[in-house]
This record gives structure tokens, sequence and C-alpha cells, in this order.
């Protein structure tokens, strides 16, 4: 491992609460190792911190294995940073040079509002998940694992959707600030099973409605969600939700 | 609110009507460019002006007229109702954002490119829709190649309706392919199909659009 070798300007955003306003502050590191991941980069920031008897840094992160959704940071003006296909927690100071700025925002939508520094509260992303993000099993043994057959290409599209972390980049990157991909991969992981067709249309129809309520913007087609998403989602699941919810307004008779 | 009214003043429901309208006025495009297209004849606007009497006296042809209208104006009511949603779902903005990291200009200036044809057409009603409609209405004979002719002596003219139709063309770069993937056609085997005619249609209409001001204007066809 190769010791601390680089310097760094961050400018990170500074802000108290969800009713202050807040501004970026610059701090000087020095001896970063390139091999420190970008948020062990932040855990050395906080120690100096706590050590000169200053607010450390508040931000989100839980399993910092790339898996859980948590960490959130808007980096050089990309959510997760410069690389394609990585959560802030497995990006690596070697995507850096030595002697460079970073500019370090929090996700920034109506729907996610600031509750302090860089942490924002997606809980948003939970009631949309209530309101329909679901499938209704009986209780009891679990079913033989081939008893539904399922037609491998679905299977799988449904677990590409289903690997959403639902982590708020493509919320954070869209020019709208539109949960499209989000809530379009929630509704096709359930669409494309057996196990998700009973309350198929119904799911679309509510799931739409709480991502309105929310506040988040509307689908421009930009694409930038896709070219963003550390677990790669794919359009194709927005044209599904589309189709799926103009089939349940226009064709469905069942009234939600 | 019924679930069916509902369906036109959610979020998908507003990008349906967009998408639905915009493809309405690619299909008027398709009928303004070929009709036009007849002055590449160069017979003094004979045949052209025989198309252009046709669509501005017939019936048929008059109504769909109120319906065309009528489409551009619901694409223009719902990109601003949208854009305002849009604006209000990210109150601050960021201090460094990087865009064109991740999408192309032209996606993220549809309303910039929009408020550009919008301007263009005015213009373009005021040069050529305007005399026909009181020729129409006075009972008068009007002979639009002759109008044609007239309105490209002026260079200055020339430029703009050049730089109307490159507007066009990247509003619909975007705009073709994103109403089909609004409409939620999206496909392994057409999506493929239609992103490549989506381009082939956004520069080869504008160009034999942006041909006639030119071709006029340097003396081609008279």
């Amino acid at each position: 491992m190769s010791t601390g070798n680089m310097n760094l300007t961050l400018q990170v955003w500074r802000q108290k609460n969800s009713k202050s306003a807040g501004k970026l502050v610059d701090y000087k590191l020095s001896d970063i190792s390139p091999d420190m991941s970008f948020l062990e980069m932040f855990d050395v920031l906080n120690e100096q911190l706590i050590n000169k008897g200053e607010e450390p840094v508040v931000f989100d992160h839980d399993c910092r294995e790339g898996i859980c959704g948590m960490c959130s940071m808007f980096i050089n003006g990309q959510p997760h940073g410069p690389k394609d296909l990585v959560t802030t927690c497995q990006l690596h100071m070697r995507s850096f040079k030595d002697g460079d700025t970073i500019v370090v925002e929090p996700w920034r939508a109506k729907a996610f509002p600031v509750i302090k520094d860089l942490a924002v509260d997606r809980s948003a992303f939970d009631r949309i998940i209530a309101s329909g993000g679901f499938v209704s099993v009986n209780t009891g043994n679990a079913q033989d694992a081939n008893a539904l057959p399922i037609p491998k290409a679905k299977a799988d599209a449904a677990f590409e959707a289903a690997a959403c972390i639902g982590c708020g980049a493509c919320v954070a990157t869209c020019k709208n600030a539109s949960a499209m991909l989000f809530v379009s991969a929630k509704v096709s992981q359930l669409a494309l099973l057996p196990q998700g067709q009973p309350e198929r249309y119904r799911r679309v129809q509510s799931m739409v409605a709480q991502m309105d309520e929310e506040g988040f913007g509307n689908c421009t087609n930009t694409g930038a969600c896709e070219a963003e998403c550390p677990k790669g989602i794919s359009l194709e699941n927005i044209a599904r939700m589309n189709r799926d919810y103009l089939s349940a307004k226009f064709i469905s008779e069942e009234e939600v | 609110m019924s679930s069916l009214s509902k369906a036109f003043t959610s979020s998908i429901g507003r990008k349906f009507v967009m998408g639905l309208t915009g493809l309405f006025l690619i299909s008027f495009l398709v009928v303004h460019v070929s009709i036009n297209a007849l002055i590449f004849l160069n017979d003094s606007g004979e045949t052209f002006n025989v198309a252009a009497d046709f669509m501005g006296h017939n019936i048929v042809i008059r109504i769909m007229e109120i319906g065309l209208f009528a489409g551009i104006i619901l694409h223009i009511v719902q990109a601003i109702m949208l854009t305002a949603q849009n604006n209000a779902a990210r109150p601050e903005k960021y201090a460094y954002n990087k865009p064109q990291a991740n999408s192309t200009w032209y996606s993220r200036s549809m309303g910039l490119l929009g408020t550009l044809i919008l301007m263009f057409l005015v213009l373009h009603l005021y040069h050529f829709w305007w005399p026909t409609k009181v020729a129409v209405y006075t009972h008068q004979e009007h002979n639009t190649f002759q109008n044609i002719v007239m309105i490209f002596q002026e260079l200055w003219v020339v430029v703009i309706y050049v730089l109307g139709v490159i507007s066009l063309g990247y509003h619909l770069l975007h705009g073709f392919q994103s109403s089909f993937q609004t409409m939620g056609w999206n496909h392994k085997k057409w999506t493929p199909v239609v992103k490549t005619v989506g381009v082939w249609f956004s520069i080869i209409v504008p160009i034999i659009f942006a041909l006639m001001p030119i071709s006029i204007y340097l003396g081609w066809i008279s």
C-alpha cells in the first residue's frame, strides 16, 4: 500500500439544517493516500476537524461496499464522482490527481431536503415504495423454486431492475430532479415477474401518483440518470413504466 | 378527479400529451416539406402553386389546419407547465455541475430550441400563412410562389430561416426518439430503427427546408 502523497483542496457544502442557508467551505488536505476510498478521505478530514474542535462534516454512509445505497455525494458535478458504475464509497483517491480541487455538494432536489451538510432526507423514496412497490403473498412454506416457469430473459431483466439500491443519484443528476429511473426500476422488477401481475396496474398508478406528490420533476429523456446510475439501471425501465401507466389509465377499468 | 382526467394531469400524462402532439407535428412536417419541395421542379412555381391553392382552399385541409394550431398550442402549454414543475423540483442549484458528462446539450435545451422555433414560426406565419389567408377570404388571386421569391430576396430573411430550421433540426434530434420513449415504445428490435430514422429525419428535413430560401436567394430557382 502506498503512503500518503496527495495534496488536495476540498470545497465542501456546509449547512447547519434544512432551514438555514449553506455555503461551500474550503479545506486543505495533505498526505492523502491514493488507495483511500473517497469516504476514508472524508474520515481523515473529520478527524482533523474534531482535533481542531470544529464540527465534523455530516455525510451518509453505511456498508461501504457499494451495495446499500446510503452514500450520496455530488462530486465535481457528478453524483458518486467521475467514475462509471461506482458509488462514492467505492470511488478511490487514485481517480484524482495531486493538487486537485474537489467540489462536494449534497443531492439537490426539493424532494430531498438537506438534513445537515451532505446528508439529505431520502424518505420520499420510502413513501413511493410503501405506496405500491410490493407484492402480496401468502405466508407458509416457500414454493418450490421452479414451480412457476419464468423465461430466462424476463428473469434477467427483473434482476437487473432489482439491482437499484435507491441511492438517488438519478434524481441528483437529472436536470429536472426527476425520480423516473428509480420508480421505474421498482415498478419493473415486479411487473416482469408472474408474482407481480395481480397488482401490476394498481401498483404503477399508486407509485407514480406518490412520485408526483413528493415534488420530483418530470422526465425529459436526457438519459443523464442512466449514465450516472452506479448500478447501470436502463432507460428501458422508464419506457416500461410509461407503457404500464398509460395502459393502466386508458385501458384498465380499475380506479385507483 | 376521475381516473381518466388524472391521467392527463400526472407527470407521465402530461409527457404523453407532449409526445403525442410532437409526433403529430412531425407528421405535419412531412406534408409541409413534400409540398414545398415542388419548387425544386423549377417550373416557375406552376406545380407548386397548384398544390398551394389546394392546401389553401380545400375544406378538409382547412379543418385539419385548426387541428394543427391546436396541436402546436397544446405542445407549448404542456411544455410551459412541465418546465415550471421541473424548475420547482430543484430550488437550490448546484454550485458546480457537469451535465455534459452524461447528456447532450440539445436534449437539455428543448425549451430554448422550442422558443427559437416559436419566434421563427411567428415570422414565418406573417410571411406566408397570413397573405394566403387574406387572399382566400377576400377572394383574390394569390401567387404563393411569387410571394416566396419576393420574400427570399433579403439576405437577413434567408439567415433567419436557416437558423430557424437548424433549431428545428436539433429539437427533432432529441424529440423524435424521445416521443417514442415517452409513449413506452421501447423495443429491442425497433428502438434502434426509430433512433436511426430520427437522426436522418432531423438532418434531411431541415436541409431540404434550408435549401429553399438559399436557392431562391442565389437565383437557382426563379
